[in-house]
């Protein structure tokens, strides 16, 4: 088995979800190989050879052209699987290599059974495991899911490749999140609202029980998408990565994105009325009340201590 | 111009699934339908497409048993001009690349100028149909669209990345956008516009005339993650189960001492 690694950069820094990859192939018993469109001096750390585009040439999104420099190095290699993050990049990228190449694509895998790819179904309510039919398979992992993303050590042997022809898609640059307001990065406690609260009156009975216990309140992504709470307090994938002493979710469910926002907090409770939910996978304690009549109780209590 | 929009039906997220009787899937009974949050906001974007620019013709696909239909009249009376329904009773069974084979055969040689389609779907997720539609037909195509601008010719988008930050890019039609949440404010079907889509075009095609490429893929078995367990579940009284986490806080936490 050889596995086609496909590293992430961003400005020039190698993502952490790179060294997943090497935590993945290592898994599969499998020799590997890498291939980064990136910055020739921060290369990553990686004992094996590693085929390079310079992203200045090429550009850091530019889905024909990386996709045109990934089939000469499936050419020259000839992998049996092509292993991508399941990240903005690697799902952007992975169909349209699975389509050149005549390859099934089995989308965010969390774990292997028995060999087989394991993917998560309905918000991470069932999984299935599945079987590639083709002659090379295009994996994208979930982030988290094969080991964190330790640096392993090596320098690798690079070999450069040549430019490839301009792409359709024109990156013009990057928009970086507004900056100010709060940090919830250095709060100790976060009380988080999630669909659950139903109406945007709703946030203040959370932010009521954030304050009772002395932190911030946070909010899942369907939250702030109908702007109920500014984005700088959305904790998930796309949001901030937090990890505090407490993080009490309230109504959340726990999609994928939430959880790998907030899971490494010390101690966490889940205020759901549905006692399936998958936060519960992740809390401490697992309260199943309706958070519109819970939370105020419970802020009450405390503030009576 | 011509536009069209991919959406799909699925369960609320919230059921109590059960296994169906093979294991392969999720069983399709007692469970509530609904149009796939993602494609809310394709459907919206296709819409609003449509009022930027007069001339413009929406048409909505779907694929599914006869049930999807109602699903297919909401994004019609969101504003879609006409629905091509695709009928499937088995589509639950299809991979992501039957059910983009089955769009790019619908859309080949009919010239849209947009395609949309949500980023993924709610259920399933693999997040590759839209995608490998366009790759199928030849078409440039954009995943995780959070921005859409669009004077008729220049599609200047900006791409949704981790960590709250976003890539602007500019593609010229004809292209492909798959759609991310928070893109737009899907609006609400208006009760005239309710009456007014009963009465557009929505034919039905069966899926077996558009399906011209072969299973990539299969689910060997499918079934609910092992609980992983040790978290304490409080049940019961409110008053009760807010003295009992408000003593677990004060054992296994420092923040109410």
């Amino acid at each position: 088995m050889k596995i086609l690694l496909v590293a992430e950069s961003r400005e020039g820094k190698v993502l952490g979800g790179t060294y997943e990859l090497v935590a993945f192939a290592a898994k599969m018993q499998a020799e590997s190989v890498m291939f980064l469109v990136g910055d020739e001096g921060a290369l990553p750390k990686y004992d094996g050879k590693l085929y390079l585009a310079e992203a200045k040439a090429c550009g850091e999104y530019n889905p024909d052209v990386h996709k045109q420099l990934l089939l000469e190095v499936v050419a020259k290699e000839n992998p049996d699987m092509i292993a991508l993050c399941h990240s903005s990049y690697g799902w952007d990228l992975a169909p349209r290599l699975a389509f050149a190449l005549g390859a099934a694509q089995v989308s965010e895998v969390v774990g292997l059974a028995d060999g087989l790819p394991v993917v998560p179904v309905c918000n991470a309510k069932l999984r299935r495991d599945v079987k590639a039919k083709t002659a090379k398979t295009v994996v994208t992992l979930q982030a988290g899911a094969f080991g964190l993303s330790e640096e392993p050590a090596g320098t690798p042997s690079v070999e450069k490749l040549g430019g490839a022809a301009a792409g359709r898609v024109q990156f013009t640059g990057y928009e970086q999140a507004a900056a100010g307001g709060v940090d919830l990065g250095k709060a100790s406690v976060i009380v988080s609202a999630g669909r659950g609260i139903g109406k945007p009156e709703n946030v203040a009975m959370v932010a009521a029980l954030a304050k009772a216990l002395g932190g911030e309140y946070g909010a899942s992504r369907p939250v702030v998408d109908a702007e109920w709470v500014e984005h700088n307090r959305q904790v998930g994938t796309t949001g901030q990565t937090v990890a505090p002493k407490l993080y009490v979710a309230c109504g959340i469910s726990g999609a994928i994105q939430h959880l790998a926002g907030m899971k490494k907090s010390e101690f966490i409770v889940a205020i759901n009325t549905d006692k399936d939910a998958p936060i519960g996978d992740v809390a401490d304690v697992l309260v199943v009340a309706d958070l519109k009549q819970f939370v105020p109780l419970l802020t009450e209590k405390i503030q009576a201590l | 111009m011509k536009i069209l929009v991919c959406i799909k039906q699925v369960p609320d997220m919230e059921s109590k699934f059960k296994l169906d009787a093979a294991g392969l899937w999720y069983a399709r009974t007692d469970l509530a339908w609904r149009m796939n949050e993602y494609d809310e906001y394709a459907v919206e974007q296709a819409v609003q497409v449509k009022e930027q620019f007069k001339d413009a013709d929406v048409t909505v696909l779907c694929i599914g048993p006869e049930q999807v239909k109602e699903t297919m009249k909401k994004a019609l009376a969101m504003g879609c001009d006409r629905g091509a329904h695709i009928a499937d009773d088995e589509v639950w069974a299809k991979e992501p690349f039957e059910v983009a084979g089955v769009i790019a055969e619908f859309a080949r040689g009919k010239d849209f100028d947009l395609i949309f389609t949500g980023m993924q779907s709610q259920d399933r997720g693999s997040g590759q149909v839209g995608v490998l539609v366009a790759e199928m037909l030849g078409m440039a195509s954009v995943s995780t669209v959070v921005s859409f601008a669009f004077d008729g010719t220049t599609v200047t988008a900006k791409r949704e990345l981790e960590g709250g930050v976003k890539a602007c890019i500019n593609v010229k039609t004809p292209v492909l956008v798959t759609c991310q949440l928070g893109m737009n404010t899907p609006r609400y079907p208006t009760l005239p516009n309710i009456m007014k889509a009963k009465k557009k075009e929505l034919l039905s095609t069966p899926v077996a005339d558009l399906l011209k490429v072969d299973k990539r893929q299969e689910t060997a078995r499918m079934y609910f993650p092992e609980k992983k367990g040790g978290g304490q579940v409080l049940e019961g009284d409110l008053g009760e189960m807010a003295d009992r986490l408000i003593k677990i806080l004060k054992e296994k936490t420092a923040v109410l001492s």
